[in-house]
């Protein structure tokens, strides 16, 4: 492997892959909820055949046109910075992550980009009836797409369906289904879809309130409440529900990172869940690690065994269990695994070395260990901690990761009930009347991007140091570029993507501003 | 069957579709040949609105197509992906940083308070359009003439020059073949206006552009044949796989392959018939002829670089680092498995076609744009 890995260099390239993908997925799940209220809205028209739904429908387009086109641009970048800025990820991984790339483009894109043109511009072009597939099908694509991006991210936080070629040095996929239906990737694309289901609705459900507060356009923005408010709740409501499921598999597959969204360290039985806690230094150590504690807290007894066990009794694994590890639940320590994973590495070096030198008892001799299922099972699964120098830097950032687990789960369940309220006032037939919840749900608009983010923060920074969990580290994934190279595409970008984001809200602002045009 | 499917099979499949979808790509830039066309092409305002909006209605295709590329290209040869990528990183970046600002463009432009003024966006899309094919030319160029990499025995890659792609651009072989995409989009975005837009001051200015670009095209496209025929080429032994410099190489793959040399003649000729019947026989659809001409062409270019045991992307750094179609391909399985994928690429055709025709049915003219409401 590539060593003396400039740390700067790393730095800089996770800075710029964060900077996109923060950028890109501030107007994508607007896009793949949007695009399924438009159908829904569009469908009425077309059943009722009532004008003012058509009205509603091209209004909402239009606002979902301008923030598509810049979903749009984020997104290409993330795609080929796999390639750009972790080339040795890209090779040590490509046969299996590359094809639900391949498969978006394929399947997805072309869907989604053919019927848009259609969609806007085939309104006196094509009879109705195409015209509203049409529209269902740049739902369906956008959310393709979103399953294939999604499957790849799945695959980094929970490799499986492949096995490792100590030829070519790099893994290989063996089962695409395996792959496809891994439950990391079935918990995120509900949780994510569904959290873009509620983001669009809570825009619709905002941007109607603040018609209803200036006395514009009610009959459009309590038709669009309505529709905002039963697709919201519904949809929170999976949030919640894909949510618990999702922590649950993280508990099991990566059960550091869920100890870090906990900042639980010492693992036990009868686990109470942290409904609310804030952190503090501590005068304890892992190695050169800050041990957490809680300056304040409000815990639920019992409640984190009985979700992710099923019972009070049920264990709920520590950071410890793992960096120390538990004879009781068959952990290994950290520090054996990384003896373990050098090991591995050693015997992938003898045999690179025989291949090189041509030395067929030797090639011979170290192939057979590789597919020895005591070694692949007990060695070469922890062929990533080779690069680990030290147990605690395992550890990611807890205060990072409980933060925003924490606040986005408080975030989620504040939109239940926000929606909840919009739709009782609305079936009441006094919302108008409620001033105050108006701008409630006006100034909510920003919350579900905040969760969203907050997500994919946890997500990520809950991964570190692993860009594969524990096959690679980011450290060793990075493309042996110039570190001034990788600040100067960053600050273009930075520059870049701020400029068309402020352009983007402020013609979004004014389209608002002036209403249907019809 | 799936037994039969030998790996070498699979390799050569794939580098098929890869061509094919560079192919489309190479044609779907008329969109970018149209961008460039913006401040010259029309006369007034309504022109270029027309200009834009023909354009605009299809910026989506070429965009998704080199989106597909990459995806292709990362599942079937992800060494090339992560050697290129990795390595010749600005000439990569620039192509990207032209499709950001393109894809804001359209939808921006003529929207009040853009912040920037539509002027900003039509820049943009300037940009776009000359950059994009340019750069993409001589990124494809670097098939044929060679890269600055090596590879460790651990598949890593470590590029020699700390220009990281910049210097490709120090290449006139590159460099021509950037300057005869960038003149060949332009061509092909006048022949797709000229058949999509009804006005007949603009599609005089069309014709008449047709000729002053098509020139250079046929210079720099001349040069950088006769020069790739004459050039030394990068082959791979078929049973060791040692690389080896071979005098005539890419001369030798078109006499080695007949069908490929017919597909490139006749693609040639296409696009020579397509500009012809436009400017003599003042023909609206020049661009289906030339459009298939480019494919074509571009098709077999891509067959030259990687089929005939010849190195699609050669190391200049370190020889025995090169890449072909066998040691830079994805395991049996996954091509296996893109290959049940693929299949379903005529049926995405199909609807693509299907829908360009429900939007293409009726000519632009400035009376729909002046009512159309969702413009750009």
């Amino acid at each position: 492997m590539i060593d003396n890995i400039d740390l700067s260099l790393v730095d800089w390239s996770r800075a710029q892959f964060a900077l996109t993908a923060i950028y890109h997925w501030l107007f994508v799940p607007l896009t793949l909820g949007l695009s399924f209220i438009l159908a829904i809205m569009e469908t009425i028209y077309v059943k009722t055949g009532n004008a003012e739904w058509k009205r509603i429908t091209r209004f909402w387009m239009t606002l979902f046109g301008i923030n598509f086109a810049i979903g749009i641009a984020t997104g290409i970048i993330l795609e080929f910075e796999f390639g750009t800025n972790w080339s040795n990820y890209s090779w040590f991984v490509g046969d299996i992550f590359g094809a639900p790339l391949a498969v978006e483009g394929i399947l997805a894109f072309f869907l989604e980009s053919t019927f848009v043109a259609v969609m806007f511009f085939g309104w006196n072009k094509v009879n109705k009836k195409f015209h509203l597939v049409s529209t269902w099908l740049v739902a369906i694509g956008a959310n393709l797409s979103a399953l294939w991006i999604l499957v790849a991210n799945a695959w980094m936080q929970h490799p499986v369906g492949m096995i490792f070629n100590p030829d070519t040095v790099r893994n290989e996929m063996v089962s695409f289904w395996a792959v496809l239906f891994n439950q990391v990737a079935v918990d995120k694309f509900l949780h994510t879809i569904s959290s873009s289901f509620l983001l669009a609705s809570m825009f619709v459900l905002g941007i109607s309130a603040w018609y209803l507060i200036r006395k514009r356009e009610e009959q459009l923005a309590k038709r669009s409440i309505l529709i905002a408010g039963v697709f919201g709740l519904l949809s929170s409501l999976m949030v919640a529900y894909t949510g618990d499921q999702s922590a649950r598999t993280v508990s099991k597959v990566q059960p550091v990172k869920f100890a870090s969204m906990e900042a639980l360290y010492e693992g036990k039985s009868n686990a109470g869940l942290m409904a609310f806690g804030l952190l503090k230094d501590s005068e304890k150590k892992i190695g050169d690690k800050t041990e957490w504690e809680f300056a304040f807290k409000i815990q639920i007894p019992g409640l984190l065994s009985v979700l992710t066990g099923g019972d009070r009794e049920s264990y709920v694994q520590g950071i410890k269990d793992h960096i120390n590890g538990n004879d009781k639940l068959g952990l290994i320590s950290t520090t054996d695994k990384i003896k373990r994973g050098r090991y591995a590495m050693e015997i992938l070096t003898s045999y690179k070395n025989a291949s090189l030198n041509n030395d067929t008892a030797q090639i011979s001799a170290t192939k057979s260990i590789f597919k020895d299922k005591d070694f692949k099972d007990n060695y070469f699964r922890y062929f990533g901690y080779a690069s680990i120098n030290k147990p605690e830097d395992v550890i990611p950032d807890v205060p990072g990761s409980f933060y925003s687990f924490h606040m986005m789960v408080v975030l989620g369940f504040l939109l239940i009930i926000i929606f909840s309220v919009a739709l009782y006032l609305l079936f009441k037939g006094t919302l108008s009347d409620n001033k105050w919840f108006l701008w409630v749900a006006l100034l909510s608009i920003p919350l579900p991007y905040v969760a969203s983010e907050l997500g994919w923060l946890l997500t990520e920074i809950g991964r570190q140091p692993w860009i594969i969990q524990d096959m690679m580290t980011v450290n060793k994934a990075v493309s042996q570029i110039g570190t001034g190279t990788v600040i100067t595409t960053f600050i273009l970008f930075a520059v870049l993507f701020t400029g068309l984001l402020i352009s983007e809200v402020s013609i979004m602002v004014k389209q608002i501003n002036t209403g249907p045009k019809h | 069957m799936t037994a039969m499917l030998s790996q070498i099979f699979l390799q050569y499949y794939w580098w098929i579709i890869i061509s094919i979808l560079a192919s489309l790509l190479v044609f779907l830039m008329f969109v970018q040949g149209g961008q460039t066309l913006i401040y010259t092409l029309p006369q007034t305002n309504i022109q270029k609105t027309m200009i834009v909006n023909a354009l605009g209605r299809k910026w989506e295709f070429t965009f998704t197509t080199l989106v597909t590329f990459g995806g292709a290209f990362f599942a079937s040869f992800p060494l090339f992906y992560a050697t290129s990528f990795g390595g010749a990183y600005w000439v990569w970046i620039a192509i990207l940083f032209s499709f950001i600002i393109q894809a804001v463009a359209y939808e921006f432009r003529s929207k009040p308070n853009n912040v920037f003024g539509h002027k900003t966006f039509e820049l943009f899309l300037f940009l776009n359009g000359s950059l994009g094919p340019f750069l993409i030319g001589v990124a494809v160029a670097t098939f044929f003439t060679g890269a600055m990499f090596s590879l460790n025995n651990m598949n890593q890659v470590l590029w020699a020059t700390h220009w990281y792609g910049l210097e490709a651009l120090l290449n006139i072989r590159n460099l021509a073949l950037g300057l005869a995409i960038l003149f060949l989009v332009r061509v092909n975005g006048l022949l797709y206006l000229i058949n999509t837009i009804n006005d007949e001051a603009l599609l005089k200015r069309s014709v008449k552009g047709l000729i002053s670009n098509s020139i250079p095209f046929l210079i720099f496209f001349l040069f950088f044949i006769i020069s790739l025929l004459l050039s030394n080429g990068f082959a791979s032994d078929n049973g060791t796989g040692t690389m080896t410099v071979e005098k005539f190489k890419y001369l030798h793959n078109f006499i080695q392959m007949p069908v490929v040399m017919i597909l490139f003649l006749a693609g040639v000729v296409g696009v020579l018939f397509g500009i012809g019947i436009s400017v003599f026989r003042k023909s609206l659809t020049g661009i289906w002829y030339s459009g298939a001409g480019t494919m074509l062409a571009v098709f077999s270019l891509f067959l030259v670089a990687g089929f005939n045991g010849t190195s699609f992307y050669p190391s200049l750094f370190e020889l025995q680092s090169s890449l072909t179609i066998k040691n830079a391909s994805s395991s049996h399985f996954t091509l296996k498995t893109m290959m049940y994928v693929s299949f379903l690429i005529p049926f995405v055709i199909v609807y693509i076609w299907y829908a360009w025709k429900a939007i293409n049915n009726d000519r632009i003219t400035e009376e729909e744009m002046n009512s159309e409401e969702h413009k750009y």
